[in-house]
């Protein structure tokens, strides 16, 4: 039988996995997909809670509208953090996170 | 849904999102996360969110995909090859992903609601169309026919509810528009 603690352990699984990627892997681009993963597994938490806790007999919308929201942000951050790269890529020729460490004390 | 089903999914999902993680090619990642969020969107199918799932695909595994992959083949990335691992990041990378996990494991098990099935939690579709006073008579109708109109109720607690956020998150769209415009301008004259 598959119960909502099923769906947060994937859902917890996924954000580790992203948190992974986030800290070990070297390339921006790929640091950027981790983040996306992380956004969507908070997703599935949320979807999940929704699901299980019934109002008036439906899944409770508030958190399939907070869902939307999630997914209208994620976009607009896509789109920006893809240009920032792109810029980054433009004065640096590489989008490794080394070369970035100007901010570095 | 079946058990195995939801097994299947899962393993798609997580075995996905490892591919992207380890990955070597950036363009390989791309597309494990591409069939990776496919995966999460059959799980959201399951929990009764069609609308969701079908947003997730096309808002997630289309449109921000095909952004990835633009951007990946525009700056022509090449394979990380011969370059040192990062030993102390993947070391700590994975010890706190793993930390994280058990820590969830604990958790998830102690809320209320954790050890509800959806069998245990059915929807009382006919039950709801008597109880939702305020909503439209078209969402009424479905429930009564024993559809669940699940965008349609998205909506209604959209535009209903939260009709200012609405407002608010068209305007950060807008300003993402403007801030991309912004950064991807060239620059005419170097200082």
């Amino acid at each position: 039988m598959i119960t909502l603690g099923h769906y947060l352990v994937v859902s917890g699984m996924l954000f580790a996995l992203g948190l992974a990627g986030v800290i070990a892997r070297r390339n921006i681009i790929i640091v950027y997909m981790c983040l996306e993963m992380m956004l969507s597994a908070a997703n599935l938490a949320l979807v999940g809670f929704s699901r299980f806790h019934l109002v008036n007999g439906l899944p409770d919308y508030t958190a399939q509208s907070l869902v939307f929201f999630t997914i209208t942000v994620a976009a607009a951050e896509v789109a920006v953090g893809l240009a920032i790269i792109v810029a980054l890529f433009r004065s640096k020729q590489s989008v490794d996170v080394e070369s970035v460490t100007k901010l570095q004390g | 849904m079946p058990p195995l089903l939801f097994y299947l999914f899962a393993l798609i999902t997580l075995g996905f999102g490892f591919l992207v993680v380890t990955g070597r090619n950036p363009v390989t990642c791309a597309l494990a996360l591409a069939a990776s969020f496919v995966g999460l969107a059959a799980l959201f199918l399951s929990l009764d969110a069609y609308f969701i799932g079908v947003i997730q695909i096309l808002v997630y595994a289309g449109a921000v995909m095909v952004l990835f992959l633009f951007i990946i083949m525009l700056l022509d990335i090449k394979t990380e090859e011969g370059k040192k691992l990062n030993l102390p990041a993947i070391v700590s990378g994975v010890l706190l992903a793993v930390l994280l996990t058990l820590q969830i494991i604990a958790v998830a098990g102690g809320t209320p609601l954790a050890h509800k099935s959806t069998q245990d939690t059915p929807l009382a579709l006919a039950d709801a169309a008597g109880k939702i006073k305020a909503a439209l008579p078209t969402i009424t109708n479905d429930l009564k026919a024993g559809e669940l109109p699940d965008a349609k109720l998205i909506g209604f607690t959209l535009f209903d509810q939260y009709g200012f956020h609405l407002q608010v998150i068209g305007l950060l769209l807008l300003v993402g528009t403007i801030g991309v415009v912004v950064l991807s301008k060239r620059e005419r004259s170097a200082p």
